[in-house]
C-alpha cells in the first residue's frame, strides 16, 4: 500500500544519503512501516521462506561452483571430491540438493494459499502472473541443476525432457539439437546447462523483485479477502509483528530442512543418480524429481506425443490465466462453499498425479493417471461455471472486524467499534 | 487485561528478546562457519602436498632443476666450486637480507642448494636454473620482471625484491636423495 | 454435504493408492524382485555410529575378494585413517599404500613408471578402464564400489516411504547387498543357466553374472585373547562386514553429519520456542498500545 513515507533521517549522514539516493527510506518503507494485515495467518510465511530458500540455493550454489567441474568426463567425480574432500562440502551439497526440494515444497504451499484465498484477483493479477513466470523458471533452473552431477538420472533425465521439444511439428528436431550442441546429449549439453543453472537463479531474483514490488504496492491479500480499509485499525507495521512471524516461520522450516540434510540426506533423491552416467543403459524407471511428478503424470496420461508435451505445458499456462478462469467476485474461499471443496479435491488430485508420475506407466495406472488429469483441469472449468451461481457466506465488513469476530468466539456479527470499548493498557 | 503485570512483563520481554537475539545471532555465525571453511584447501590438495624425495645424482656440477612442491617450483642447484667461494666471500653485514651461505645450505652437503623458486618481489620465476639462461650480475638469478639480482647462494643482491629465496625445509635421506617437505 | 464429498473423494484416494500399492509388489514379484531382509546396523538412526573394527573387517573382505574385481576409484588410502571411518593408523596406512605399485608419471623421457603408493593415492583399480573389465569378466562390468552402496536400493512403495521420513530407514543400500551376498541358490526346477549366469534370490530377475564370491572360512579375522575369531567367520559376517564398509565409502562423512545433527537440531528447536514467546508477546500489542483484540 503505498502511502506517505513515514521515515525521518536521524543523522546528517542519512539526510545527506536520503537526498542523493533515498536507500534508507525504500528498505524503511518495505520492511519496517509496511503495512501488513493483521489478520494473515501462518500460510503467509511462505513468501518469506521462499526468499530465504533463494538466498541459500544462490549462496551454496555459487560456492559449489568453486569446486564442480562441468565437464562430461569430470563431473561425477567433482561432486565426488565435493562429498569427500572439501570442507563441509557434503553439508553444503546436501544443502542444495534438498533445499531444492525444499524450495518446491515452499512455492507449492504458496501456490495453494495463493488459489485458496483468491489471491490472483483484481487489482493483483500481474502479481501472481509474475509468480508464474517464477515458477517456471525455478523449474528450468531445478531442472538443468539436476543434470549437473552427470549421474544416470541426470543423463536420461535430460535425454528426456529435452525430446519433450522434439514433439513440435517442423522445428522441434532442430530445436532439440540445439539444445544439445550436438547429436545426443553429453558434454556441450552439459557445459551450456550449468551455464544457465548458474544464471537463471539471477533472473529469478530479479523476477522476485517485480513480485514484490508489485505486492506491495497493491498491499498483501488476507484471508478474508477484504481489502484493507482503515490502515490504522486493520493493519499492523511490517517491522516488529511481520518480520518475527516470517521468521519463526523460516526456522520451523529449517527444521524440517534440517532433518532432510543431516539425517536423510539422500531420501529426496534417486539412487541412480550415484551411478556415473551411461549413454548406452537406461535405468529401469526413468522417474524425475517428485516435485515436477504431476505434470510427468500427465505428459504421460495423454496417449499421443504432441497431446502430452501440451497438456504438461498447459497445466502450469492454465494458472496464469487463473484470474480470468475465476468467475466469482469473493477472493477467499473460506466465504465460498462450493469451491472450497473444489478446491481441496484439487489439491488431492495433484497430490495423486504426483503418486501417479512416481508409477510405471502400466495398465490401470496409465487410466487412473487420464482421469486424474481430467480433474486437474476440470477444476479451473468449475471455478468458472461455479464462480457464476454460488452465493458466499456473509464478509465481514473489515479486516479488524474479522479479528474481532474470531477472537469473541467466531461469531460472523458485526463488532464495528468494539476495538476502541477495550481498555487501553498502554503503559 | 494485563495491568497488574506490567512492569514484570517488560523485563520478561527484555531477556525473551534478547535471548531470541543472541540465538538468531548463533544460528547466523554456525551458517558462516562451512560458508568459510570451504575456501581452505581441500583433505586432496593438502593430502597431496606430502614431502617429496628428490634425486640428486643426475644433476651435474654447474646444473641446475626445477621441481614442483605443492605447487611451487623449486630450484635444486650443484654449485661449482667457484660459486660456493664467492658465496662464501661476501661480506654479511652488506647484505639487504643478511644470511652466510652456511645458515642456507646442509652442513657437509654445500655444492647443493635448494631455493624456492619465485622471486621475493611480486612472485615471477627468476631464470638462471635452464642452461644458457642469464644468471645475473651475481652468478646466481635474474629476475626478468623487475629486475632482481640473486647471488650463487640466491641471496638478494640488486633490484626491487627485499629478500632472499627461501630454503624449503628439507633433509638429506643419503648422499645423493633429498626429502622435500 | 460438504463434508461428505471431502470424506469420499478421500476415501477414494485412499483406496486407489492401496490398490495401485498391492498391484505395483505384483508387478515387483513378475519382474522377478524378492525384497531384502531389513538388517540391524550400527551406524543407522540419528545417532547412529559405524564400528570400528566391523569397518577394518569390511576392508580386510573388500581387499581380499571384492577388489580384485571391483575398483573403489575415489576412495583414496588416506581416508582409511581419517575419522568416522575405520580409523586405522597413519603408520598402517603409509605402509598399506607403499604395498601397492601405482602408475605415474610421465618421466623426463615420457614414459610411464610404477611407484609405491601413498597415503594420498586413490585405491588401485583392477583394471585399466571399462571395456578391459568387462572383456576379463565375460561382457559383465564389475561396478565401482565408491558410491555403489547409495546407488543400490529396492522401492519402499505407498506408504512405506512416508514412514521412513520419521524412522529415518534408509538403509536399502547395505540391505540389498548383504543379501545379494547370502542370496546364492539353486535355480529352481526347469530354469536352465547359460555359462556365466548364476542364480540369486535377491538378484532383479535373478539371474546374476557374478559367481559366489565369499563362502565360509575364506577370509581370516582378527582373533581375541581365546584365539577364536572375535566374529563369526561366516558368509552371512562377511556380508554385513563388507556392507558397513561399503556404506562408509559411500558417506565418509556421516558421522560429522549426525554430530552437528546432534547440537544443531535441539538448537533450532529452541530458537523455534524462543521466537514464537518472542511472537507471542509482540503480537499482545497493537503498536498503539492497545490490545489486539
Amino acid at each position: 500500500m503505498s502511502g506517505h513515507s513515514s521515515y525521518v533521517p536521524k543523522s546528517g549522514f542519512e539526510r545527506w544519503l536520503d537526498a542523493r539516493l533515498p536507500i534508507i527510506r525504500l528498505a524503511h518503507d518495505s520492511a519496517v512501516s509496511y503495512p501488513v494485515p493483521r489478520n494473515l495467518n501462518y500460510m503467509w510465511t511462505f513468501g518469506g521462506i521462499l526468499v530465504f530458500m533463494l538466498v541459500a540455493q544462490i549462496i551454496t550454489g555459487v560456492v559449489l561452483a568453486m569446486h564442480y567441474t562441468a565437464n562430461s568426463l569430470l563431473a561425477f567425480n567433482s561432486v565426488e571430491h565435493i562429498m569427500r574432500d572439501v570442507n563441509y562440502g557434503w553439508m553444503l551439497r546436501y544443502l542444495h540438493a534438498n533445499g531444492a526440494s525444499m524450495f518446491f515444497i515452499a512455492v507449492y504451499m504458496h501456490i495453494f494459499r495463493g488459489i485458496y484465498y483468491g489471491s490472483y484477483k483484481a487489482p493483483r493479477e500481474v502479481l501472481w502472473i509474475l509468480g508464474v513466470v517464477i515458477f517456471l523458471l525455478m523449474m528450468a533452473t531445478a531442472f538443468m541443476g539436476y543434470v549437473l552431477p552427470w549421474g544416470q538420472m541426470s543423463f536420461w533425465g535430460a535425454t528426456v525432457i529435452t525430446n519433450l521439444f522434439s514433439a513440435l511439428p517442423v522445428i522441434g528436431e532442430v530445436i532439440v539439437s540445439y539444445l544439445w550442441g550436438g547429436y545426443s546429449v553429453d558434454n556441450p549439453t552439459l557445459n551450456r546447462f550449468f551455464s544457465l543453472h548458474y544464471l537463471l537463479p539471477f533472473m529469478i531474483f530479479g523476477v522476485v523483485i517485480l513480485h514484490v514490488w508489485a505486492l506491495h504496492h497493491v498491499g498483501q491479500n488476507n484471508p478474508t479477502g477484504v481489502e484493507v480499509k482503515n490502515v490504522q485499525k486493520d493493519t499492523v507495521p511490517f517491522t516488529p509483528y511481520a518480520t518475527i512471524k516470517d521468521v519463526l516461520g523460516m526456522v520451523v522450516f529449517m527444521i524440517v530442512f534440517g532433518w532432510f540434510v543431516f539425517y536423510q540426506p539422500n531420501f529426496m533423491g534417486h539412487a541412480d543418480n550415484y551411478i556415473p552416467a551411461n549413454p548406452a543403459a537406461t535405468p529401469a524407471h526413468i522417474v524425475p524429481e517428485w516435485y515436477f511428478l504431476p505434470f510427468y503424470a500427465i505428459l504421460r496420461a495423454i496417449p499421443d506425443k504432441l497431446g502430452g508435451v501440451l497438456a504438461m505445458g498447459g497445466a502450469i499456462v492454465i494458472l496464469a490465466f487463473l484470474p480470468w478462469l475465476d468467475t466469482s467476485k469473493v477472493k477467499s474461499m473460506s466465504y465460498r462453499p462450493i469451491a472450497r471443496q473444489l478446491f481441496w479435491v484439487w489439491v488431492i488430485v495433484c497430490i495423486g498425479l504426483g503418486y501417479l508420475g512416481a508409477m510405471p506407466p502400466e495398465g490401470g495406472y496409465v487410466i487412473a493417471s487420464q482421469i486424474f488429469t481430467v480433474l486437474y483441469f476440470g477444476f479451473f472449468v468449475a471455478l468458472f461455471v461455479v464462480g457464476l451461481f454460488e452465493r458466499p457466506k456473509a464478509l465481514p465488513t473489515s479486516i479488524a472486524d474479522a479479528v474481532l469476530a474470531s477472537a469473541k468466539g467466531g461469531s460472523a456479527v458485526r463488532m464495528a467499534g468494539a476495538a476502541t470499548a477495550e481498555p487501553n493498557v498502554k503503559g | 487485561m494485563a495491568h497488574a503485570t506490567d512492569t514484570k512483563s517488560g523485563t520478561r520481554r527484555d531477556f525473551l528478546l534478547l535471548a531470541t537475539g543472541a540465538a538468531g545471532a548463533v544460528a547466523a555465525g554456525s551458517i558462516v562457519v562451512p560458508l568459510i571453511s570451504q575456501l581452505a584447501p581441500d583433505q586432496q590438495t593438502i593430502a597431496a602436498g606430502a614431502p617429496v624425495d628428490v634425486d640428486l645424482a643426475p644433476i651435474a656440477e654447474g646444473q641446475a632443476i626445477k621441481i614442483f612442491w605443492r605447487g611451487k617450483p623449486i630450484f635444486v642447484r650443484h654449485r661449482t666450486k667457484k660459486e660456493i667461494d664467492e658465496a662464501l666471500a661476501v661480506d654479511v653485514a652488506t647484505l639487504r637480507d643478511p644470511q652466510t651461505d652456511q645458515q642456507r645450505t646442509k652442513a657437509g652437503h654445500e655444492p647443493i642448494l635448494v631455493v624456492f623458486g619465485n622471486c621475493t618481489h611480486l612472485g615471477c620465476i627468476p631464470l638462471g636454473t635452464a642452461p644458457g639462461e642469464p644468471k645475473g650480475d651475481f652468478d646466481g638469478w635474474f629476475c626478468p620482471c623487475h629486475g632482481s639480482h640473486y647471488d650463487s647462494s640466491g641471496r638478494i643482491r640488486k633490484g626491487p625484491a627485499p629478500l632472499n629465496l627461501p630454503v624449503p625445509p628439507y633433509a638429506f635421506t643419503s648422499d645423493t636423495k633429498i626429502k622435500i617437505g | 454435504m460438504s463434508r461428505t464429498s471431502l470424506r469420499l473423494a478421500l476415501a477414494g484416494l485412499a483406496a486407489g493408492l492401496a490398490a495401485s500399492a498391492l498391484s505395483l509388489t505384483a508387478v515387483r514379484a513378475a519382474e522377478g524382485r524378492v525384497e531384502p531382509p531389513a538388517l540391524s546396523w550400527s551406524f543407522s538412526g540419528p545417532v547412529g555410529k559405524f564400528d570400528r573394527a566391523q569397518l577394518q573387517r569390511g576392508y580386510k573382505v573388500y581387499k581380499e575378494v571384492c577388489a580384485s574385481c571391483h575398483a573403489a576409484s575415489l576412495v583414496r588410502f588416506r581416508n582409511l585413517a581419517q575419522p568416522g571411518g575405520p580409523e586405522f593408523t597413519v603408520g598402517q596406512v603409509n605402509a598399506l599404500a607403499a604395498t601397492y605399485q601405482v602408475k605415474d608419471g610421465p618421466n623426463e623421457t615420457g614414459e610411464m613408471f610404477d611407484r609405491p603408493g601413498r597415503a594420498a593415492d586413490a585405491f588401485p583399480s583392477p583394471f585399466a578402464n571399462e571395456q578391459a573389465a568387462r572383456a576379463a569378466n565375460g561382457g559383465a562390468y564389475p561396478p565401482d564400489f565408491s558410491v555403489l552402496a547409495k546407488a543400490r536400493t529396492y522401492e519402499r512403495g505407498f506408504p512405506r516411504f512416508v514412514f521412513d521420513i520419521f524412522t529415518q530407514y534408509q538403509e536399502q543400500g547395505p540391505d540389498y547387498i548383504h543379501a545379494l551376498m547370502v542370496g546364492y541358490e539353486e535355480p529352481p526346477a526347469g530354469t536352465t543357466l547359460l555359462p556365466g549366469q548364476y542364480w540369486n534370490k535377491y538378484m532383479p530377475g535373478h539371474l546374476i553374472a557374478m559367481p559366489k564370491p565369499l563362502n565360509d572360512g575364506q577370509v581370516e579375522y582378527p582373533k581375541g585373547a581365546d584365539g577364536q575369531p572375535q566374529v563369526p567367520e561366516t558368509i552371512d559376517q562377511y556380508a554385513r562386514d563388507v556392507s558397513a564398509f561399503m556404506v562408509w565409502m559411500a558417506e565418509p562423512h556421516m558421522e560429522q553429519r549426525k554430530r552437528i545433527a546432534l547440537w544443531f537440531m535441539p538448537f533450532l528447536v529452541i530458537f523455534a520456542f524462543l521466537l514464537y514467546f518472542s511472537k507471542k508477546r509482540i503480537w499482545a500489542r497493537m503498536p498503539d498500545g492497545s490490545a489486539t483484540h
